[in-house]
């Protein structure tokens, strides 16, 4: 099942599949290390459309809800 | 050829201002935050009989920039002649990618895997010796902050440029990193230590914001509680039974009246010195700086160093991200603020880190409007505070106030759209007391020089406005506006003039006017309000141009003449 990291439920992993944006977007994420076929850890969600957290190769990050939503993750667990 | 120009590169907070600081011996701030050093620190470093410069340069993801940090990074690579890459041992794949893209540069470099101590306890194992055959390139294991491989690092800077590659594409670039990280790292699997718990449950909302609330609940009362101790027992006790005799017989001597009495000493009351009253040079000029402030410069310093090294700061970010969006902002807007609490001129720098225009605008506007930095603060206390304790508190809730609406305005009024918060959060780090104090030492030191002369100076101003009537003459020309608008006396103007060059001493200068409470908090917010000290102001006006500047310096003085009127209508 392939969601957006917003629909993520905290504590669930996946693979990143697809990213789509900006080529601004896309670069500054592969940059942190986010990149299609990364293992990603949903952390938490911020309240009303707040930052999402999550967690990729050991590294915690907050991702704006707007580009998390354009970030689609195929849910393993 | 000499290497005369080394660079420190490295992805964010990887310990690049740790290992500049090891390496020159200079003392720069270093924190547990990315962006941390927003301009690049020069310093120099002592190299086989050489003196090479070392420049600690602003941390990149990736040779592109994105914000005013990560363009100064850029313009720092075209000039230097060998690279020390600062890599974050922990996260070694993501790392690897500059390191790749600086490779191709040609260069002469070395890699320096940092925060090596990390590893062992994330049960990560780095081959270094096959990551240096892979790469080409020397690679030390290092740990700035113990010191551990430094001279290791330093014997490698020579002048070898690696050997020539053919520039990678995108995924290329990956694909190599894959491969080298397979072959040089392994994982072992082990437990989440306690640290790795907390930063979970200080990051989501549910358990954050509580854990948010208690942290800067005990923070506030940590500083309050070291400041007092230390003007209680400490710098009152000095001043009153040590300094106040000595100054009593050296007014003997000058003999009240005479000129030098009047910049030296001040006034007296009833043949006694009241060192917020009398207004001399070694009077009140020394015990405003050194008895009401420099206590709370200490004791806040010292609460925000453990709070930056302790990698609390981002988290703060992220939970207040929702709300600054509303006033134009994104959460790392925080730490402009929270810096700009001990003093506006490194928040103003601090401003640097955020990405757009409207944004940088907004946040310099609003930390110089509405937050007070701690020598204002401190004064504040000292003055008020004698009157009771809930009418500081209302100073600060009036501030927040203004705050919030000039934000939710300058977010309408002003085009563009504040990008969202893309960030890193750096993992929990325990304090190392030696980095602390350290920190905290160069803080102090920085309000020692560059306060005190201002605070004389502005005490010196002060006796010559008055003692040529110039701040009687223009107390008269500006009274319909003091006394009618916000129902201050006229002899406010003197506090006011003196506001431009230091904030402390003019809300001091509001002491010896017998104000009631509700004069002294309008004083007091316009104070705040009104226009940036002269320190800030150059700051600012460096960070966002003469037009720029204009505007917001027009907002400062607009929110000044209605908080003020309104206040007096309301209180």
């Amino acid at each position: 099942m392939v969601i957006s990291l917003i629909e993520m439920k905290p504590g669930q992993v996946g693979t990143v599949v697809q990213l789509s944006g900006g080529m601004g977007f896309l670069k500054r994420l592969e940059g942190m290390g986010i990149r299609v076929g990364k293992t990603v850890r949903k952390l938490g969600a911020g309240f009303w459309k707040g930052p999402q957290t999550i967690e990729v190769d050991g590294a915690h990050f907050a991702v704006g809800y707007g580009m998390a939503s354009k970030i689609f993750v195929e849910v393993t667990t | 050829m000499d290497i005369d120009k080394l660079l420190l590169i490295g992805n964010p907070n990887v310990g690049k201002s740790a290992l500049f600081s090891r390496l020159t011996g200079a003392k720069v701030v270093v924190s547990n935050y990315p962006g941390t050093t927003v301009e690049f620190t020069q310093g120099f470093m002592k190299l086989n009989g050489s003196n090479p410069a070392i420049i600690d340069v602003p941390g990149i993801y990736e040779l592109q920039s994105h914000s005013k940090a990560e363009e100064v990074a850029l313009e720092m690579l075209k000039k230097g002649d060998f690279i020390i890459n600062v890599v974050d041992s922990t996260n070694l794949e993501r790392n690897l990618s500059l390191t790749l893209e600086l490779i191709e540069k040609g260069i002469p470099m070395v890699v320096a895997l940092n925060m090596w101590d990390d590893t062992k306890h994330k049960g990560i194992e780095i081959d270094v010796e096959k990551l240096r055959k892979i790469l080409g390139v020397p690679v030390v294991a290092t740990c700035a902050l113990t010191g551990e491989g430094i001279k290791k690092l330093v014997s490698h800077i020579v002048e070898v440029k690696p050997r020539s590659s053919k520039p990678l594409s995108r995924n290329e670039r990956w694909e190599a990193i894959g491969k080298i990280v397979t072959e040089v790292q392994k994982l072992h699997h082990r437990h989440h230590t306690f640290l790795e718990m907390l930063a979970d449950l200080s990051i989501k909302p549910s358990s954050g914001a509580p854990i948010a609330f208690l942290i800067l609940f005990l923070s506030f009362n940590v500083v309050r509680f070291i400041g007092e101790t230390l003007i209680g027992y400490v710098f009152e006790p000095f001043f009153g039974y040590i300094w106040a005799p000595l100054m009593l017989r050296l007014s003997a001597v000058l003999g009240s009246g005479s000129p030098l009495h009047t910049i030296l000493i001040g006034k007296l009351a009833e043949g006694s010195i009241d060192f917020s009253i009398s207004f001399g040079l070694l009077t009140t000029g020394l015990f405003v700086p050194f008895a009401m402030v420099l206590p709370y410069i200490i004791s806040f310093y010292l609460v925000l160093g453990i709070l930056e090294d302790f990698g609390y700061l981002p988290r703060l970010a992220v939970l207040a991200d929702n709300f600054m969006h509303k006033l134009g902002l994104h959460g790392y807007s925080i730490i402009p603020m929270v810096l700009g609490l001990g003093c506006n001129v490194p928040g103003a720098l601090a401003t640097r880190l955020l990405e757009g225009r409207k944004e940088k605008f907004i946040a310099a506007t609003l930390m110089a409007v509405a937050v007070p930095c701690m020598a204002q603060i401190a004064v504040i206390v000292g003055l008020l505070g004698q009157r009771g304790g809930r009418y500081v508190a209302l100073v600060f809730l009036i501030l927040f106030t203004i705050f919030v609406i000039k934000g939710l305005i300058l977010n309408r009024v002003i085009k563009g759209r504040s990008p969202e918060i893309l960030m890193e959060i750096p993992p929990y780090r325990i304090p190392q007391p030696q980095a602390v104090m350290k920190k905290l030492w160069m803080r102090v030191f920085f309000f020692l020089k560059e306060a005190i002369p201002y605070v004389l100076l502005g005490i010196l101003f002060v006796n010559i406005l008055y003692s040529l009537g110039v701040i009687t003459f223009l107390g008269n020309i500006f009274s319909p506006v003091l006394r009618n608008l916000w129902g201050l006396p006229r002899e406010a103007i003197g506090a006011l003039i003196i506001g431009f060059l230091r904030k402390d001493v003019a809300v001091g200068m509001l002491g010896p006017l017998g104000l009631t409470a509700k004069q002294l908090i309008i004083g007091c917010t316009i104070l705040a309000v009104y226009f940036p000290c002269i320190a800030t102001f150059i700051v600012l006006l460096k960070e966002l141009g003469i037009k720029d500047m204009l505007k917001s310096a027009c907002l400062m003085m607009v929110t000044a003449l209605i908080a003020g009127a309104v206040l007096n209508l309301i209180l």
